[in-house]
């Protein structure tokens, strides 16, 4: 069959990043699994239609988030999903570079990011409320163009760069978070309450 | 271009989105401007941060699921994946 071969070599490499951003998505292991074995049934039925020379991994991607959308969707929010306010420009290396003593040669910020452990960095994409998420995603650890997020999300461009350029300020509002609440930056310190009055 | 100008590419210019001449002035600016420069770096060192560290490994019942889905376990004429029953030995994993 050589149909079911092919599908084998070209669709199965993709399983570990799939399954990543599955699990990213749905933020638990029962549903991720379930999102990529649906993903990968429906791209095996529609694998015939597939036309050689497109994009397969765009193409897979495109499945799993119709899949995710339309499987999880329904599902009530998380009550801590919501969107917070954007956080400026350059906000956590702004954060980080309130941090003293800088060792020769690196940047004490970017020694922060070196030190920030997978469980944070995957925390703070999972904060994230459902569209900044997916879109972020798609092009920060996938790789994928506006264009080719415009084509998997099925909405505009301009909808695409507006959502990444929100996300992004989010995430990293979360890192910073994240990471003062798990001691890897110094805890700023809290603004004097206010007694007047 | 100014420091504001850039900085609100920095994203654009990150995702490679920008035309040659608009890369060409913001490199422009960055040369001349190292807390710009600065932001950058850090900005390209976050990327690679998240890009690099929210990976996960399918676990191997899965990777058996799908193969055994789509027919490439056992043939393709298989109706369904065997599973062990409570209690009982898996029929291929019996060595005794």
């Amino acid at each position: 069959m050589a149909d079911q071969a092919k599908f084998a070599d070209l669709a199965m490499p993709y399983m570990d990043p799939l399954y990543s951003a599955a699990l990213r998505m749905t933020r638990n292991a029962a549903d991720a699994e379930d999102l990529v074995q649906e993903t990968y049934l429906r791209a095996y039925r529609g694998f015939g239609g597939f036309q050689e020379g497109t994009n397969l991994k765009a193409w897979l991607y495109k499945i799993l988030t119709n899949t995710f959308i339309n499987m999880y969707r329904a599902k009530k929010r998380r009550p801590d999903e919501v969107d917070f306010d954007d956080a400026e420009d350059f906000f956590l290396f702004r954060r980080l570079g309130g941090l003293e003593a800088a060792e020769a040669g690196k940047t004490p910020e970017v020694q922060v990011l070196e030190a920030m452990p997978e469980s944070v960095v995957k925390d703070a994409i999972e904060a994230l409320p459902e569209q900044f998420r997916v879109a972020v995603l798609l092009a920060d650890v996938e790789g994928f163009s506006y264009k080719e997020i415009a084509e998997i999300t099925e909405v505009p461009i301009g909808t695409v760069m507006s959502r990444l350029h929100r996300g992004r300020k989010q995430l990293q509002a979360r890192l910073w978070d994240f990471a003062v609440e798990r001691g890897l930056v110094p805890r700023p310190p809290q603004p004097e309450p206010d007694r007047s009055g | 271009m100014d420091c504001e100008q850039t900085i609100r590419q920095v994203y654009l210019y990150l995702d490679g989105e920008l035309t040659r001449y608009r890369r060409w002035q913001i490199t422009r600016h960055l040369d001349r401007c190292p807390p710009c420069q600065h932001g950058f770096d850090f900005e390209t060192e976050l990327r690679q941060v998240v890009a690099t560290r929210s990976h996960d490994e399918v676990p191997d019942g899965l990777r058996q699921r799908i193969a055994e889905a789509i027919g490439l376990v056992g043939g393709p004429l298989r109706p369904e994946p065997l599973r062990a029953v409570d209690g009982d030995p898996a029929p291929d994993e019996s060595e005794r």
